[in-house]
């Protein structure tokens, strides 16, 4: 365990009870009436998602920038959070031809349809795309990442579509709300749903490492030292598909936690991408739940939407590092 | 011995290197000439098992390097690429471990004979981003020495580097193929390729114009099938200049 992951793993230690205990209601278990109820059955589930939906945003943005070699790189740029929206977004329109018992059902698993539609996809590009580099036709990374924006723009219009033709106006301000992702109102079922997916995500992810580390030189350079283009590849859309994915369908879209994570976490670490995947599951999990607990405590009306929170403190923050790295400070 | 039996390579569709034949032995520095886009870089892709061939084959020990599995080859090329950037801003000693990928360990000792090779132990614990060029280019090349190949290929290893660090870097190839290790590098200047290197190919248009020991295979008619350049060598052999005009 490196020293990220203690810092992190401690941060998270201290985070979470404050969480548990932070809300509209300040709990003092044992007297705020039905507090322990409270605790297990709203707050702790919510807790556990957003640790779940952070750990994987963290790891996959983590590992998304080592292997585009750019720590601007985010892991939307797979396309795979938009497809998995856009299976939400279809979830809309098919309410009234899924069975009532799957109802409730219905939301997460067409968004994770969308997210493995989205996988396949890619693995089909990928495919192409390492054996025209094998074959010296060149920018196998960048001629996946360029199909994977069009994938990403491409959901994106038919999302847009979908919500310009909504069924009713009720259905419009449902899905507006829920593209922006949020924990409101989540359950065990949330948890159990999405725990294993972005716990299997992040297992492949760090089968990643290794070949994430030969990528610091080049192409050619982590070839000759026996990099595997086309496997890290698919191990790279599987692990994405299901961090990412499975955050979409149980809370919506959230951005910028992969972009920011891997930057606060790189300062502590040998900065090698192998280094950075699992401090920076932590550390995501960190993020998301504290940005949790803030929407949460705010005194608004109506909650701000965790998804809008992420991106109101992210956008600032690219730009800063942007700047930064203009004058080649990092 | 890393062979090449008929090679043809192809980028993009184009025909860079075609039926070129020529068996290196290890023990010694292969310098690999040409004039731009004669295809030596494609060529030093080739032996290095990362280019494909379209038709003939790279063989290493008999064994054709497309059959080998990735790791293997890895742990038998180590293949320095042309002024790679590095992404991230590791300290010297991370950087030259990762040529240890190839084998899945930490080579403690390697890293550390590497590190030594290259006078690099006082630098270990800088970051790359503050490393001078010639820093950068020994580091680099550790990186590959610490992967304990039998085989060192370098695309211009000497380009960025001024003359107090080529003959610098020359001495620790030369230390390289002392010890057994086969060195190939391209390289631009044709003088450090006449002083330094034991045997010399000149390629032209994809196509090996010449083949041999470097008072040979330089001579001033090869430079002029190749370069379309009058030239004449002036010195001592071991400490020769070319001096050329156009013919």
């Amino acid at each position: 365990m490196n020293r990220a992951s203690i810092v992190f793993a401690s941060l998270l230690a201290l985070i979470l009870p404050l969480s548990l205990l932070a809300g509209r209601v300040w709990i003092v278990p044992d007297v705020t009436a039905n507090g322990w109820l409270i605790l297990a059955e709203l707050r702790l589930p919510r807790a556990v998602l957003a640790i779940i939906i952070g750990a994987g945003l963290g790891a996959a943005g983590a590992a998304m920038q080592g292997y585009l070699r750019n720590p601007l790189a985010d892991p939307g740029l797979f396309g795979i959070a938009p497809m998995a929206a856009l299976g939400a977004v279809a979830s809309f329109w098919l309410g009234a031809f899924i069975p009532p018992a799957f109802a409730a059902w219905s939301l997460p698993l067409l968004a994770l349809a969308g997210a493995g539609l989205g996988m396949a996809l890619l693995a089909l590009i990928a495919g192409r795309t390492t054996s025209d580099a094998a074959a010296g036709a060149g920018g196998g990374i960048a001629l996946f990442t360029l199909a994977g924006l069009m994938l990403a723009s491409l959901a994106g219009a038919l999302t847009a579509l979908a919500i310009t033709l909504a069924p009713n106006p009720f259905a419009l301000s449902e899905i507006v709300l829920w593209l922006n992702g949020a924990l409101t109102d989540r359950s065990w079922r949330e948890v159990w749903l999405a725990g294993p997916l972005v716990a299997a995500g992040i297992a492949v992810l760090m089968l990643t490492a290794r070949s994430l580390d030969a990528l610091t030189l080049g192409e050619d350079a982590a070839r000759s030292m026996g990099l595997n283009p086309a496997r890290l590849l698919l191990l790279l859309v599987v692990g994405i598909g299901l961090t990412v994915g499975a955050g979409v369908a149980v809370a919506g879209i959230i951005g910028f936690v992969g972009l920011v994570v891997p930057h606060l976490v790189r300062p502590l670490t040998d900065r090698l991408p192998s280094s950075l995947i699992g401090p920076s599951a932590l550390a995501g999990a960190c993020l998301v739940l504290a940005a949790d607990s803030i929407v949460r405590i705010l005194p608004l009306v109506t909650e701000l939407r965790l998804g809008i929170a992420l991106s109101l403190i992210g956008a600032p923050f690219f730009l800063w590092l942007l700047l930064r790295m203009r004058k080649g400070l990092l | 011995m890393l062979s090449a039996q008929n090679l043809a390579l192809e980028r993009g569709g184009t025909r860079v290197v075609d039926s070129l034949s020529a068996t290196l032995v290890p023990g010694q520095i292969t310098a690999i000439v040409g004039p731009n886009g004669a295809g030596k870089s494609s060529l030093l892709l080739g032996l290095a098992g990362l280019l494909a061939p379209a038709q003939g084959r790279v063989t290493l020990e008999d064994a054709a390097l497309a059959s080998l599995h990735p790791r293997t080859r890895a742990q038998a090329i180590g293949y320095l690429p042309q002024t790679p950037d590095i992404a991230w801003d590791v300290a010297v000693e991370s950087l030259v471990a990762l040529g240890r990928l190839p084998w899945r360990d930490r080579g403690t000792a390697a890293v550390e004979a590497a590190l030594a090779a290259l006078a690099l132990e006082p630098l270990r614990r800088r970051p790359v981003s503050q490393l001078s060029g010639g820093e950068r280019a020994r580091v680099l090349l550790a990186r590959v020495l610490a992967g304990q190949p039998r085989w060192i290929l370098a695309d211009e290893p000497l380009a960025a580097l001024d003359l107090a660090h080529q003959l610098s870097l020359i001495a620790h190839l030369r230390a390289c193929a002392r010890l057994g290790q086969g060195v190939v590098v391209v390289v631009h200047d044709l003088g450090i390729a006449m002083n330094h290197a034991d045997r010399v190919l000149a390629l032209k248009g994809g196509q090996l114009i010449a083949d041999g020991p470097p008072q040979t295979a330089l001579a001033p008619e090869v430079i002029a099938q190749g370069w379309g350049v009058s030239a004449r060598w002036l010195g001592q052999p071991g400490a020769q200049a070319l001096v050329a005009g156009q013919s």
